[in-house]
C-alpha cells in the first residue's frame, strides 16, 4: 500500500456535505482540524445499524442483540487493528479525547500520583491536556511543567533532561492542533521511561493523520477522537498498555462496568469494559469502525503523503501570494508538520479574516484553538486556521488564496 | 443571505482603524474591569472615571476584532459625559438591540424592520451584527465590561 496514491477527486466525491454549497459557491472545507467530514461508507454504516440491528449491546440473547454486540466489538477491533495495538482488550471506547485524557487523570492519575509529583506537559497542548493536570495539582499538588517551544511552533527539547527531574507522567501531543508541529514521541516516551514515568500521547490530531502504531510510538497511553478522523461525534479512544489498565480502578460506575454488585459493594468488569460504564455509544463506535475501515481502504500512507504534498503546495502557493502579509505560525516547511495552518493575514483579526472566508465558502477556524498557553507563547490572541485534509485539494488552496486577497482588500490593510 | 455590508458599515470601519478613547486610565481614581470572549479569546479592559455621577473619561484597552473593538469604542463616545444612569439607559438600549436574535427572530429576519429601540445614533450601525449570531458576543464584549465596570463603581471591591 505505500506506494498508492490518493485520487483527491474520487476521495472528494465519497463525502456528501462536500457537494453542498454555502453562500451560492462551492464549500471549501478547511476545517478539519476541528471536525472532520464524514465518507457515505461511515454514514451507512450508522444508518445500518439503527435500522437493521438496534439492540442494546452485551444484553439480549436474541439475533439483533448479538449483531449489534458483534458489531460493536468488531469496531474495537479494527480501532486496535488501525493503532498496531496486539489486544484489542486496549482500546477503551470514550465520548472524545478529552474524556479519554480525564480518564487516565481520574483513573490513573488519583491512584498513582501525590503531592510534589511533577506531569510534564508542552506549551503545544490543547486544553484537553492541560485541564485535566491542572485540576489534579488544585486537588492533589501535583506539579504541572511545561515543555517550552521555539519560535517556529516546534518542542524546544534542549532542556529535557532537566525538566524531567520528579516527573511522573509525560503528556504530550503527537501533532499540535495550531502549529502542525509533529513532535518526536518516541524520543520524549523513552525519555519518560528512562526516568520511569509514563508517556501520554494526544493523537487527536495524529491519528487521523499518519499512519499509527503504538508499539513505534513507544507510549504507555494513547488518546484520539473519532470525529476529527471520518467518524461521528460522541465516540473516542484512550488506547493503554493492558497492564495498566487491568491495574487501574473504575472511572464512572453504572452498569456495564461490573462483573457482580451486592450489597455491601461491587466487583469491577474486565478492561475495556470496566471504563465504560452505561450504554455505550453503539452507533458511533460502529460508525469509527467504519471510518477506520475506510482509511485503512485508502491507506494511511497514501493519506499522509496527499497532505504533505498538499502543505507543500499551501505553504509555497500562500508564500508567493502574500509574502510577509502573511504570517503562518509553524515550521516553514514539511518536515515533521502535518497540514495545519494557523494564519495572520496583515492586521486583520482572524474572527474578521474568517468571517470574508466565509462569504467565499471557505471555512476556517479562528479563535484560540483551546490552546491559550500556546497563544500567549507566539504572542496572539487569535490566528485563523485552515487545516488540510484527505478530501482538500489544489483547487481548495486556490479558493483559500483568492479569498485571502478579497480579504485584503476588503479591510485594505 | 446577509452581505458583509451588513456587518462591516462604513463608520464600524472607522472606529476600528482609529479607535476613540483607546488606552489606559490610573486605577483610582479610575477603576477597571476586563472582560474575556472564550471563544476567541478577545480581551478588553474598560477603565471608567465617575466624578459626582458623571462619567468624565473612558478608556479601551486589549486586543479584538473590528466588530469589539469598534463597538467599544463606539461605546465610549456614546456614554462619556454622561451621568451613570443614562449610561446604563444606553447600556440597556444596546444590549436590547443585539438581543433580537435570541429572541427568535432568526438570522435571517431583517433586523432593521423590527422594532427595536431607536436613538442609539451611530450606534445603529451595529445593528447588522445581529444577522451574524456568533459576532453578537463581539459586539456586546465591551458593553458588558463597562457594565462591571459600572458595578465596581456602585460598590468598590
Ligand atoms: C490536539 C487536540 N487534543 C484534543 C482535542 C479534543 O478533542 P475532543 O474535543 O473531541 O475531545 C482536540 C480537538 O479539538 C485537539 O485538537
Amino acid at each position: 500500500m505505500s506506494t498508492a496514491t490518493l485520487d483527491a477527486a474520487a476521495v472528494k466525491a465519497d463525502f456528501p456535505l462536500l457537494a453542498r454549497e454555502v453562500h451560492g459557491t462551492p464549500i471549501v472545507y478547511l476545517d478539519s482540524g476541528a471536525t472532520s467530514q464524514k465518507p457515505r461508507a461511515v454514514l451507512d454504516a450508522m444508518d445500518r445499524y439503527y435500522e437493521e440491528i438496534n439492540a442494546n449491546v452485551h444484553r439480549g440473547a436474541y439475533h439483533i442483540a448479538e449483531r449489534a454486540t458483534t458489531a460493536s466489538e468488531d469496531a474495537r477491533r479494527s480501532v486496535a487493528r488501525f493503532i498496531g495495538a496486539t489486544d484489542e482488550h486496549e482500546v477503551v471506547f470514550t465520548k472524545n479525547a478529552t474524556e479519554a485524557v480525564n480518564l487516565v487523570a481520574h483513573a490513573w492519575g488519583r491512584s498513582n500520583l501525590a503531592e510534589g509529583d511533577v506531569v510534564l506537559v508542552s506549551l503545544l497542548e490543547h486544553h484537553a491536556n492541560i485541564v485535566p493536570w491542572h485540576q489534579l495539582a488544585a486537588e492533589r499538588g501535583i506539579e504541572v511543567r511545561w515543555i517550552p517551544t521555539t519560535d517556529d511552533g516546534r518542542l524546544n527539547l534542549g532542556a529535557l533532561d532537566h525538566l524531567l527531574e520528579g516527573v511522573r507522567l509525560v503528556a504530550v501531543t503527537a501533532a499540535s492542533n495550531v502549529t502542525g508541529d509533529l513532535p518526536p514521541v518516541r524520543r520524549l516516551a523513552d525519555a519518560a521511561h528512562s526516568v520511569g514515568a509514563l508517556c501520554l500521547v494526544d493523537a487527536s490530531q495524529y491519528v487521523p493523520h499518519r499512519a499509527t502504531d503504538v508499539a513505534d510510538l513507544g507510549c504507555d497511553f494513547l488518546a484520539f477522537t473519532g470525529h476529527k478522523m471520518c467518524g461521528p461525534t460522541g465516540i473516542g479512544v484512550l488506547w493503554g498498555r493492558r497492564e495498566l489498565l487491568d491495574a487501574m480502578p473504575p472511572f464512572l460506575g453504572g452498569g456495564e462496568m461490573i462483573l457482580d454488585v451486592r450489597r455491601d459493594g461491587f466487583t469491577p468488569n474486565e478492561v475495556p469494559w470496566r471504563f465504560e460504564a452505561g450504554t455505550p455509544p453503539i452507533a458511533e463506535m460502529i460508525g469509527l469502525g467504519a471510518a477506520v475501515d475506510y482509511l485503512e481502504q485508502l491507506g494511511m500512507d497514501a493519506v499522509a503523503a496527499h497532505e504533505v504534498d498538499l502543505t507543500a503546495y499551501a505553504l509555497r502557493t500562500l508564500g508567493d501570494r502574500f509574502d510577509d502579509d502573511l504570517v503562518i505560525h509553524g515550521p516553514a516547511d514539511t518536515t515533521d508538520r502535518g497540514g495545519t495552518l494557523s494564519m495572520c493575514l496583515g492586521e486583520i483579526h482572524a474572527h474578521d479574516l474568517s468571517q470574508v472566508l466565509d462569504q467565499h465558502g471557505v471555512c476556517v477556524r479562528a479563535g484560540h484553538h483551546c490552546a491559550k498557553p500556546l497563544m500567549r507563547e507566539l504572542g496572539v490572541t487569535a490566528t485563523a486556521r485552515a487545516s488540510l485534509y484527505l478530501y482538500n485539494d489544489e483547487s481548495d488552496v486556490d479558493a483559500l488564496a483568492d479569498a485571502l486577497d478579497e480579504a485584503a482588500r476588503f479591510f485594505a490593510f | 443571505m446577509p452581505g458583509l455590508e451588513d456587518l462591516y458599515r462604513e463608520i464600524i470601519l472607522d472606529h476600528y482603524r482609529n479607535p476613540r478613547n483607546r488606552g489606559e486610565l490610573e486605577t483610582p481614581p479610575a477603576v477597571v474591569a476586563e472582560g474575556f470572549n472564550p471563544l476567541c479569546g478577545d480581551e478588553v479592559k474598560v477603565y471608567v472615571v465617575v466624578d459626582g455621577d458623571t462619567i468624565t473619561d473612558i478608556r479601551i484597552g486589549g486586543q479584538g476584532c473590528s466588530i469589539s473593538q469598534s463597538s467599544a469604542s463606539m461605546m465610549t463616545t456614546a456614554v462619556v459625559g454622561k451621568t451613570v444612569d443614562e449610561a446604563r439607559d444606553v447600556l440597556r438600549s444596546f444590549k436590547q438591540m443585539m438581543s433580537i436574535h435570541e429572541h427568535g427572530l432568526g438570522a435571517d429576519a431583517d433586523p432593521a424592520d423590527a422594532s427595536t429601540p431607536s436613538g442609539l445614533g451611530d450606534l445603529e450601525a451595529l445593528r447588522g451584527v445581529v444577522k451574524f449570531p456568533v459576532r453578537i458576543k463581539c459586539a456586546t464584549l465591551g458593553w458588558n465590561t463597562f457594565d462591571q465596570a459600572l458595578a465596581e463603581v456602585d460598590s468598590p471591591a
